[in-house]
């Protein structure tokens, strides 16, 4: 999968629009879930996101569509771009971006990391679409890199990178790791990533999403195979103790 | 000029020299911008009252809904003793007076109709004295008697296929807010002087049939307010004068709504807009160091579980209309005035307060006349309450204020008057879903195969043509419009002279001005409907005799709740024609004709009545309550589906447009901190946009889920939930309805 790109006019994917998120960025959110996602998490709660499909938009309609709400937005709203991998589709973002900076709209991009590399070329569009990006809030799934593999189907080296860029450009983040009873909560793999996060200049908030099994339906209705059948949610003791591993202070 | 002792402190002259309680209010009130710290904890005078009050709710529930009822006693305002919470702790009661001679027990009301009265008691299991039925069928006409007597047979076909539906035609229209806080301020004898000048000047000797009727309702006040001065010294209260400090303020307004409440059962009995009103005689008393804050929060504590205690004698069927017992004492707080100045007063968080001191509760029907503008620790601490206790109800002053000025109170869910100055005339629903299934099927009734509507020709294709049906359409809603209008004209005329609200108009100006409200039943199903006909194919599946009586749609069509524009000019163009379609109608008594987009729970009983639509709308299954979008509509979250009904022009309805959402408090922010900022955010854009009307609902649908099934937790017993433009405790909904609530849009994200 590949970002969409046309000479004239590109073209985003879109999966899905939420006008009302209260959680993916600061203050009152218009969310846009971009379509098609490299990692493959066995606990994703949006599988329908992974593949072709969604809806086709210019950075124009886009905008049209998103900036009606900017009444809801006040001091600290904005827009948030999540998916789906955003990344995967950055000169429409760079485009979309644009359009709301002009208007100051606060911007954010909801990523879990995986395009990135360290390619001039891949680079130099990167660093235009972060110029545009006021928040970066980044999934870092797993901190062992194998277990990583295992997790999404990928390493998480350039996952890695990604944060350290971004400390290094100022770029304020946002860090989230889903938590999984059993797979995700490694006493050492926590306190590595907890480790890491300290030497990140940037971080403006870390935060533990507790496990769900709400997405299981969507799996079935695509007739896939869910993994983690017996996964469980954290309880709030095991929330606190990776809180308290990561560095988090409430 | 009049002057009293009782109003010394007090500035300006205008209210002195004619009754103005407006004036009175913008010439004392002091307005508070501060926060919710200056708050007292109940007094343990509060705290005995209301655990008393609590035993007798829970017999209540426990007794199927009903504690007591009166089978012997016309209600009027001096037919009973003084009642009080337990006899035992009457000295605790600060604030007194009860509808009966005890707590809960329901009165006897035949005025509005016998049959609705007697049926209120024998459904439940009580037997009236048969005298009364000798008398209000043999001696006397009551309201419901005089309107069924003259309807024609097409008003009672549209009443009975329910197409024309929740008509206040055997009971009392309500709605009607009588100034209460003229009691207070003035006393009753300078009322009744007042009164009598009007009575002196009405009419130049010509006996008029207008004239007439002016001096019968004059005559009927005054010996209303008479009255009054009976029923408080029965308490033992001298209100001839008025009130001489915050007490008695409170008291003395609490006896002119307790006179509308003994003798009136209207659906809706407003209390109206009184918190800044008190705040200057509290304030008065503070300043004067007579009493603490405490002392001033047991007053309004007390006086709002009066409002907590107001019952009446219903029947079936008005409970599967109007679910949970819901008397719409619906009170006011908030707003901003003419001269920029908010009218928030530490009142107004006093009456917010009421639900942390004595637990969330449906009564009073707590209403924050909200605009961006307001205070920001008062949008706080309203938010706050919201998201704890599901309670408060939210209308946009910036919208209101243009029409009915900065003294108007809300005189049900959600629609305005102004103070003292007017009254509206309740005028239920008309289903327009049914009528466009009307229009479809050349007015015959899909449900009762019979001839309601006029015998237009049907359409008669097998797939729907936009431009016919809307046609056809519009030519239904003309003839609906037509009955509709007349039937309420008929109903209000009937009510004025059997069931004349003598108490609330005695304290009401004599010259008033009047609107005449309508309503629309289903309005999301005909939006979403004329988009499929018109952007999808909708395939009609008709039975053996032609009628259309299912549809089935291919294709995907915009709805109305995604911010989409096609959809939503739908719904402004329906709104439109069919206000248009009422105004070219003679209203009674030259009352100004509106409409409203609102509900309350009758959107599944009126669902009952009507088949299937061609949005997809399964027959007989529930409409979506008041201007909410169809269930499973909104497919962009929840700030879209308010743009969507934010675009609905108010100047249109001013009768109100009523909007319920639920938030899954995890949705709306981590912290309580974050839950407050975000939804005080929401409110203010939704306002901003120009909307009317927002229920906030904050809890997960699992919790509804629990209730449902464990209905007699503790934690459950005062479970309250907003609904279409009120509140009521969730185990006091029927299971369809309790469904009902559960099947919508919990807006919430993963």
């Amino acid at each position: 999968m590949t970002y969409i790109y046309d000479k004239d006019e590109i073209k985003g994917r879109v999966h899905s629009l939420e006008s009302f998120g209260l959680v993916d960025g600061p203050g009152v959110r218009f969310v846009v879930f971009m379509q098609g996602c490299a990692f493959r998490c066995k606990y994703c709660h949006n599988p329908e996101t992974w593949g072709k499909g969604g809806s086709t938009w210019t950075a124009r309609q886009l905008f049209d569509k998103v900036y009606r709400f900017k009444s809801y937005w006040r001091n600290n709203g904005g827009v948030t771009v999540s998916g789906g991998e955003p990344l995967l589709q950055m000169d429409f973002l760079t485009e979309f971006f644009t359009l709301l900076k002009a208007k100051g709209v606060h911007t954010a991009i909801d990523t879990a990391g995986q395009p990135f590399c360290s390619v001039p070329e891949w680079l130099e569009r990167f660093e235009k679409l972060m110029s545009l990006t006021d928040l970066v809030i980044l999934d870092l799934k797993e901190w062992d890199s194998n277990k990583h593999k295992l997790l999404t189907g990928m390493s998480n080296d350039n996952v890695k990178e990604l944060a350290v860029w971004l400390s290094d450009h100022g770029k304020d983040i946002w860090i989230r790791h889903v938590l999984v009873p059993g797979l995700t909560d490694a006493e050492s793999d926590l306190k590595a990533m907890g480790e890491f996060i300290n030497t990140l200049k940037t971080v403006k908030k870390a935060e533990i999403l507790p496990y769900h099994a709400l997405g299981i339906p969507k799996w079935e209705k695509l007739n896939l195979h869910y993994d983690l059948s017996d996964a469980v949610s954290p309880t709030e003791e095991q929330i606190l103790h990776a809180e308290e591993l990561l560095g988090i202070k409430k | 000029m009049t002057d009293f002792t009782q109003w010394t402190g007090f500035e300006g002259v205008l209210w002195k020299r004619e009754v103005n309680v407006r004036d009175f209010v913008q010439r004392n009130y002091t307005p508070y911008e501060g926060d919710e710290t200056f708050l007292e904890a109940p007094t343990e005078a509060t705290n005995t009252l209301w655990e008393e009050l609590k035993k007798l709710q829970k017999e209540e529930h426990s007794k199927g809904g009903i504690l007591d009822m009166d089978t012997d006693i016309v209600s009027t305002l001096t037919s009973h003793k003084p009642g009080y919470i337990n006899e035992k702790y009457k000295d605790l009661e600060k604030i007194v007076g009860l509808q009966t001679d005890k707590p809960l027990k329901r009165a006897f009301m035949p005025f509005g109709g016998i049959r609705m009265a007697e049926q209120a008691c024998t459904t439940n299991g009580y037997t009236p004295n048969p005298e009364f039925h000798k008398i209000f069928t043999e001696y006397h006409q009551t309201h419901s008697d005089a309107v069924f007597s003259v309807y024609t047979p097409e008003m009672k076909m549209c009443r009975h296929a329910h197409i024309l539906t929740g008509l206040p035609d055997t009971y009392g229209r309500g709605r009607i807010v009588g100034d209460y806080r003229r009691v207070a301020l003035y006393g009753i004898d300078f009322l009744i002087e007042e009164k009598q000048k009007d009575f002196a000047n009405c009419g130049d000797g010509t006996m008029f049939d207008n004239v007439v009727r002016n001096r019968e309702e004059l005559a009927m006040q005054i010996k209303a307010l008479k009255n009054m001065k009976k029923m408080a010294e029965s308490y033992g209260y001298d209100i001839s004068q008025p009130a001489k400090n915050a007490h008695e303020a409170v008291q003395w307004l609490y006896f002119g709504y307790l006179a509308a409440i003994k003798t009136q059962n209207g659906a809706a009995m407003s209390v109206g807009r009184i918190s800044t009103f008190l705040d200057i005689y509290i304030q008065r008393d503070l300043d004067l160091g007579l009493i603490t804050e405490a002392e001033a929060q047991e007053l309004i504590d007390h006086l709002v579980m009066k409002f907590r205690m107001v019952k009446f004698a219903r029947i079936p069927s008005y409970n599967q209309l109007f679910s949970g017992d819901p008397v719409w004492a619906t009170l006011e707080m908030g707003g901003i005035g003419m001269d920029g100045r908010p009218l928030v007063t530490k009142t107004d968080f006093r009456f917010l307060h009421t639900l942390e001191n004595m637990g969330p509760s449906p009564e009073p029907n707590l209403t924050v006349l909200y605009s961006s503008k307001l205070p920001e620790n008062f949008k706080k601490y309203s938010a706050d309450i919201s998201i704890r206790t599901s309670s408060v109800q939210y209308e946009n002053d910036d919208v209101m204020k243009p029409v009915w000025g900065d003294d108007y109170s809300i005189c049900c869910c959600v629609s305005a008057t102004q103070t003292g100055k007017e009254i509206q005339y309740f005028g239920a629903r008309v289903n327009l879903a049914k009528c466009l299934l009307y229009a479809i099927n050349g007015g015959v009734d899909e449900k009762e195969f019979t001839q309601v509507g006029p015998r237009y020709a049907p359409v008669t294709s097998e797939y729907l043509e936009y431009d016919e049906v809307l046609d056809k359409f519009k030519n239904m809603m003309t003839w609906l419009a037509g009955v509709y209008v007349n039937v309420l004209n008929l109903i209000h005329y009937m009510h004025d002279k059997y069931y004349y609200e003598a108490a609330e108009m005695a304290l009401i100006d004599t010259t008033i001005e009047r609107s005449f409200a309508t309503g629309i039943a289903g309005f999301s199903h005909v939006v979403d409907s004329l988009c499929a006909i018109k952007y999808a194919k909708v395939k009609t599946v008709r039975n053996e005799q032609g009628i259309v009586v299912d549809y089935i749609t291919e294709g995907d069509f915009p709805r109305y709740g995604n911010d989409d524009d096609r959809a939503d000019e739908m719904a402004v163009w329906l709104l439109k024609t069919f206000i248009d379609l009422v105004r070219t109608h003679h209203t009674y008594r030259d009352s100004k004709p509106s409409t409203s987009i609102l509900t309350i729970t009758s959107n599944v009983v009126y669902g009952e009545a009507t088949g299937a639509t061609p949005d997809g709308r399964k027959a007989w299954q529930p409409f979506a309550p008041g201007a909410n979008p169809s269930y499973s509509a909104e497919q962009n979250g929840l700030l879209a589906s308010l743009r969507s009904v934010a675009k609905l022009p108010y100047i249109w309805a001013l009768d109100g447009i009523s909007n319920t959402q639920t938030i899954s408090p995890d949705a709306l922010g981590h912290t309580p901190e974050e839950r407050i900022d975000n939804l005080v955010t929401v409110m203010d854009g939704y306002f901003d946009e120009g909307a009317h009307h927002l229920n906030v609902n904050v809890f997960g649908t699992e919790k509804l889920i629990d209730c449902m099934e464990h209905p007699e937790k503790e934690e459950y017993a005062n479970f309250t939930i907003r609904v279409s433009g009120y509140a009521v405790k969730f185990i006091n909904l029927t299971r369809k309805q309790q469904l009902d609530v559960i099947a919508r849009t919990c807006h919430h994200k993963l």
